[in-house]
């Protein structure tokens, strides 16, 4: 037996196919098909969880998505263990193992329900008053210690071993919603033959037809009509039915987020199942048909495990064959709670009364009510709800008081009438109208292409709903292109209608009272909470939520929103539309990261850019660094060698004899045209109409703000073609930069810009020896210092392949820049190595590279210099053209903070102690000595050990820098204040004679 | 995500391969070197912000890699039109009444 409240006969699972099941350990018997919500309640189980602020036991409210209570821990293994999954989403499968939440030691017995008891304290506004002073204590005590007590499920603590897949989507026609207005919708749509896409989140599809039993569609059940026309859906060919799918997020163009739950359901998913699969769908049309969410009722102790909103208990026994208890009681202000007791009075359940609110409604249902004999009581309220960990009694009174009469219930089920779920219609930015009659908010001003059709647009009855939506599902295929329709609407025989119901507090809730009657279960808000807040000083409906968290748990208020809203405007003595709605935002239920982030984890969150001669470094053992999406060599330890070590030792070899550095991942682009030079000479400071062929020449780019922006070697290998290099971070957006002047401000030169940065690996063979170790591998052409001075180019062939060789230094020793196509480029490394052994060659890394040219004060844009660093500022005002007319930055370059006096200038830094290496980013004084905050007046850029020069070395932006020359200034750090002298810039060989030979 | 036309692909493409480039129709100088600090000013800092239509560049960059004008409205994040390049600020706009 699947459960002692499992009713034989009613429901649609199959009581043959049993799947067992445990909850906080104990062990239960559902049926495939039941959700988990459903499994316990046949099994007598409502007590599942504590709730967030009060630690008050809570049940199952809902059937359905809007579940604000009954949040569990599903654990599957010891890296599966999601949080916060609604028992009432959550499908069964056979061993489902589910854990309760946010209690010690047990459900039954949570210590931290003494919150309850103290509640008084925990008012609104509670921990904004509270937890104010003193102000140290609270990263350090309060936070920590509230984080622990609230809060729901626990995180897992392994990486998610599970996969997720996303997919893109094109459609004529979205239907968002599959209960009878979406399914009559995507019917119509898909009958033109155009492409639709009908989605929903629950696992089957029929919406509100999986409780109302009076519907009746051509002829047959409503449900079982819902499942014909799904078959008939799935068989097309232009139709794609996604059920466990809920759409999350409607953004803009009609792009929407829909989150698949694909094998969360299932016992043991196979590996080739992801967990779930994010849809991105743009859709020419969108059809909204979202239903409506029911109401609870807000009366004291409204919270008791038990008291639940009668639709779902409807869908309890009417589908999945359980009755929620034995003795039910029903607190409604509106028809639609009658059909629950209508339906549990039928399957044998005793309804002990139905409290109604209205004073004396008429209809059908009311009727039939009354001939089963159930007893019906109008004008009166439940004032309270009896019972602990599950209701035991309701207590009823006349509503506008008078005496009370108590009635033993195991359940109560309630309705307070239906809110349109209006929350994609809002999230497209469309603007909800309030209707005064209905006192529901509903679909006003459209701002996408998008239609509403059924409850979620505010209509009434199954009839008209499909006719709407049937209408308008057409309609939306005929806007998307799509030619007449060939098919006939479906037929609405008979069906249920319930409107109207009330909002806010219920009597016995009044201003003029202290109970806990809830209006949002999951943050732990009550009517009470809601007057203080206005009583407190919030007017705005916005300023309210915020400040009683009404609305703000992971349910998104679905169920409170409109209570809450109803209980301010009376506060406020306004009309509910001046109060406003909250604005609904994405997503509509929780999204699991893992469907949002899908593959882009791990090794795939990013690319990974390798040169062609990393292999080679690899075997060497090199040690990589991360330079934006390259790894690069960054030393090569020898075995006992720290970095340290191997850095000095590279950084010494390379004075002394020569060293192999990849450059590959410098930029590179190719700029060639006839108006090449012209293009150069706008884009560049430096000239160079009349630079020769054959020569290079150092160039800084500015932005127009006359900031250093890049800078590199350009070699100009014939009149109209020049050979441009970039930083290694840079080469992108210099190339974006350069396309943004040739293609806008300056159309009219004739110019190509090719990014070439991975066609050629770039070998620098740096030091005394360099010519002798390329030189037996170069064929064609000269090497000898009068034909190849530093700073030159030539094109020729090394180790058989073509060539671009450099001459040019980034060390200050003589150098060399061997570029060859990338498909060579570890065999020409190889070639240079093997040739460099006989001199005592050695590779270096990118750590060495910053110590050899920080030895020489060669600066690297983006380190030395951040965006506000001018040419002059670097030193390097030789490298602007004085004669030009024009170049990018020229005027910027003039401006009056850029030719100030005072200005931050690169210069270097020497320490008193020559051991002590400065900290790079480490602040400047003049006066150590005097008040904290002191005035700071410049920083380190760079800084090393320099081996070479048998001392430490810095870079630093100092104001007025170069007027400083010799000066003492100070470094303060924790450990105390470091003394330094400023020096030039050039700590090595500071006439540069080792660069020319 | 938004669906951009490019004037030169003559296509709607995801806004993902895209990139917003600043406002459009500000001019460099032909004598920019002789610009007051006034009008330079103009020229780099000052954008307009406004609340409704806005003239903006954008770039292609992951598909033909063309720089084009695109009017947008602000307030609805609603492309009105995209056009090529150097062409003139539109005086008419499709579907925006004044």
């Amino acid at each position: 037996m699947s459960g002692a409240l499992r009713i034989s006969g009613a429901g649609r699972l199959s009581q043959a196919k049993t799947a067992r099941f445990s909850f906080d350990g104990q062990s239960y018997t559902g049926i495939e098909g039941d959700t988990l919500a459903s499994a316990l309640l046949a099994n007598g189980v409502h007590l599942v969880g504590r709730s967030f602020k009060y630690h008050r036991p809570r049940g199952i409210l809902s059937a359905g998505a809007e579940e604000p209570n009954a949040l569990v821990q599903i654990v599957r293994d010891d890296a599966r263990k999601t949080p916060n999954v609604r028992a009432t989403v959550q499908e069964l499968y056979d061993g489902l193992a589910a854990n309760s939440q946010n209690r010690w030691p047990s459900l039954s017995f949570d210590v931290g329900a003494v919150n309850d008891l103290a509640s008084p304290l925990f008012s609104a506004g509670f921990y904004y008053k509270t937890f104010m002073w003193p102000k140290a204590a609270w990263k350090s005590l309060y936070e920590p210690k509230i984080r622990e007590a609230a809060g729901l499920g626990i995180s897992p603590d392994r990486p998610d071993p599970d996969h997720y897949s996303s997919r893109y989507a094109h459609c004529d026609v979205l239907v968002l919603g599959g209960g009878a207005a979406g399914i009559a919708a995507a019917l119509a749509a898909a009958e033109t033959g155009v492409r639709v896409i009908l989605a929903d989140e629950q696992a089957e599809f029929g919406g509100s037809l999986r409780f109302e039993s009076g519907a009746k569609i051509d002829g047959k059940d409503g449900f079982t009509w819902a499942q014909a026309a799904i078959a008939r859906l799935s068989a097309m060919d232009n139709v794609r039915v996604l059920p466990r799918t809920t759409a999350f997020g409607y953004y803009a163009q009609n792009f929407v987020g829909l989150v698949e739950r694909v094998s969360d359901h299932l016992k043991a998913p196979g590996h080739d199942q992801p967990r779930e699969r994010l849809w991105q769908v743009r859709a020419k049309r969108v059809v909204l048909a979202s239903g409506a969410i029911e109401r609870h009722m807000v009366f004291a102790n409204n919270d008791r495990p038990g008291v639940m909103l009668a639709g779902a208990a409807r869908t309890f026994l009417n589908h999945y064959g359980v009755a929620v208890g034995r003795n039910v009681g029903v607190y409604t202000a509106n028809d639609s709670a009658y059909g629950a007791a209508i339906d549990l009075k039928k399957a044998g359940v005793n309804v002990a009364a139905i409290v109604d609110l209205r004073d004396n409604p008429t209809g059908p249902v009311i009727d039939e009510a009354r001939a089963l004999g159930i007893e019906i009581n109008f004008g009166r309220a439940v004032i309270r709800a009896g019972g602990k960990l599950r209701v035991s009694s309701m207590t009823v009174q006349p509503k506008n008081g008078g005496g009370e009469r108590t009635i033993a219930v195991d359940a109560i089920l309630m309705s307070a009438g239906w809110t349109p779920s209006v929350h994609l219609f809002s999230q497209s930015r469309g603007k909800v109208a309030f209707n005064d009659e209905t006192k529901r908010f509903v679909p006003g001003t459209y701002a996408q292409d998008c239609v509403s059709v059924g409850a979620c647009s505010g209509t009434d009855g199954l009839s008209a709903t499909v006719d709407e939506a049937y209408v308008a599902g057409a309609k939306a295929a005929r806007d998307a292109g799509a030619k007449a329709a060939k098919g006939t609407k479906p037929k609405v025989d008979a069906s249920e209608s319930w409107s109207r119901g009330m909002l806010g507090a219920a009597p016995g809730a009044g201003p003029d009272t202290t109970v806990k009657a809830f209006v949002d279960f999951q943050n732990d808000v009550t009517a009470k909470d809601i007057r203080q807040a206005v009583h407190e000083g919030m007017r705005s409906i916005e300023h309210v939520k915020r400040f009683t968290t009404n609305g703000m748990a992971t349910d998104q208020g679905k169920t409170s929103n409109m209570h809450g809203l109803a209980i301010a405007a009376e506060t406020l003595g306004k009309p509910i539309p001046e109060v406003g709605l909250t604005t609904f935002r994405a997503p509509y239920t929780p999204v699991t990261f893992g469907a949002i982030v899908s593959h882009a984890r791990g090794p795939l969150f990013d690319p990974t850019r390798r040169t062609a001669i990393h292999p080679w470094a690899e075997a060497q053992g090199a040690v990589f660094e991360d330079v934006g999406q390259w790894k690069r060599a960054w030393h090569f330890p020898k075995a006992g060698e720290d970095m340290h070590a191997a850095v000095d030792r590279e950084c010494v070899a390379v004075r002394n004899q020569a060293g192999l550095f990849d450059a590959s991942t410098l930029g590179k682009i190719e700029v060639v045209g006839p108006d090449a030079a012209k293009f150069m000479e706008l884009l560049y400071t430096n000239p160079w109409e009349k630079l020769e062929p054959g020569r290079c020449r150092y160039g800084i780019m500015l932005r127009e703000d006359g900031f250093i922006y890049d800078d590199g070697v350009v070699g100009r290998l014939a009149s109209d073609r020049f050979h441009v290099t970039t930083t290694t971070g840079g080469a992108p957006r210099v190339m974006n930069h350069m396309e943004d002047y040739l293609q806008t401000e300056f159309p009219h030169l004739n110019v190509w810009l090719t990014s070439i940065t991975e066609q050629w690996a770039v070998i620098a063979v740096q030091g005394p020896k360099s010519r002798d170790i390329i030189e037996p591998l170069v064929e064609g052409i000269d090497m000898s210092d009068e034909a190849l001075p530093h700073m030159s180019v030539r094109e020729g062939k090394i180790c058989g392949v073509p060539t671009r060789l450099f001459r040019m230094s980034f060390t200050g020793e003589r150098g060399f820049e061997v570029n060859v196509p990338a498909d060579y480029g570890q065999a020409v490394w190889e070639a240079l190595w093997a040739e460099g052994q006989k001199h005592g060659a050695t590779a270096y890394g990118t750590e060495a590279m910053h110590v050899l040219r920080a030895e020489k004060g060669y600066i690297i844009v983006g380190q030395d210099t951040d965006g506000t660093v001018t040419p002059n500022d670097a030193g390097l005002d030789w490298a602007v053209g004085k004669k030009k007319a024009d170049f990018v930055g020229i005027r910027g370059l003039t401006r009056p903070d850029l030719v100030a006096k005072g200005r931050k200038q690169l210069v270097g830094l020497k320490t008193k102690d020559p051991k002590v290496v400065l900290e790079e980013g480490a602040q400047i004084v003049e006066d150590p000595k005097q008040a904290i905050p002191m005035k700071m007046i410049g920083h380190v850029t760079s800084s090393y050990w320099s081996q070479n020069c048998g001392r430490s070395i810095a870079l630093a932006l100092v104001a007025g820098g170069r007027d400083r020359m010799g000066d003492t200034l100070y470094v303060p750090m924790p450990n105390g204040v470091i003394e330094v002298e400023v020096t030039g810039m050039v700590f090595f060989d500071e006439t540069g004679g080792r660069l020319n030979g | 995500m938004l669906l951009i036309r490019c004037p030169y692909c003559e296509e709607e493409r995801p806004e993902l391969e895209f990139r917003n480039a600043g406002e459009a129709h500000i001019a460099r100088s032909a004598n920019m070197a002789g610009e007051s600090d006034h009008d330079f000013e103009k020229f780099f800092f000052i954008r307009s912000n406004p609340k409704g239509i806005i003239y903006e560049r954008w770039r292609h960059v992951h598909g033909c890699a063309r720089f084009f004008n695109a009017v947008r409205d602000t307030v609805t994040d609603k492309f009105v039109m995209t056009y090529k390049a150097g062409e003139p600020k539109p005086s008419k706009l499709p579907g925006v009444t004044k």
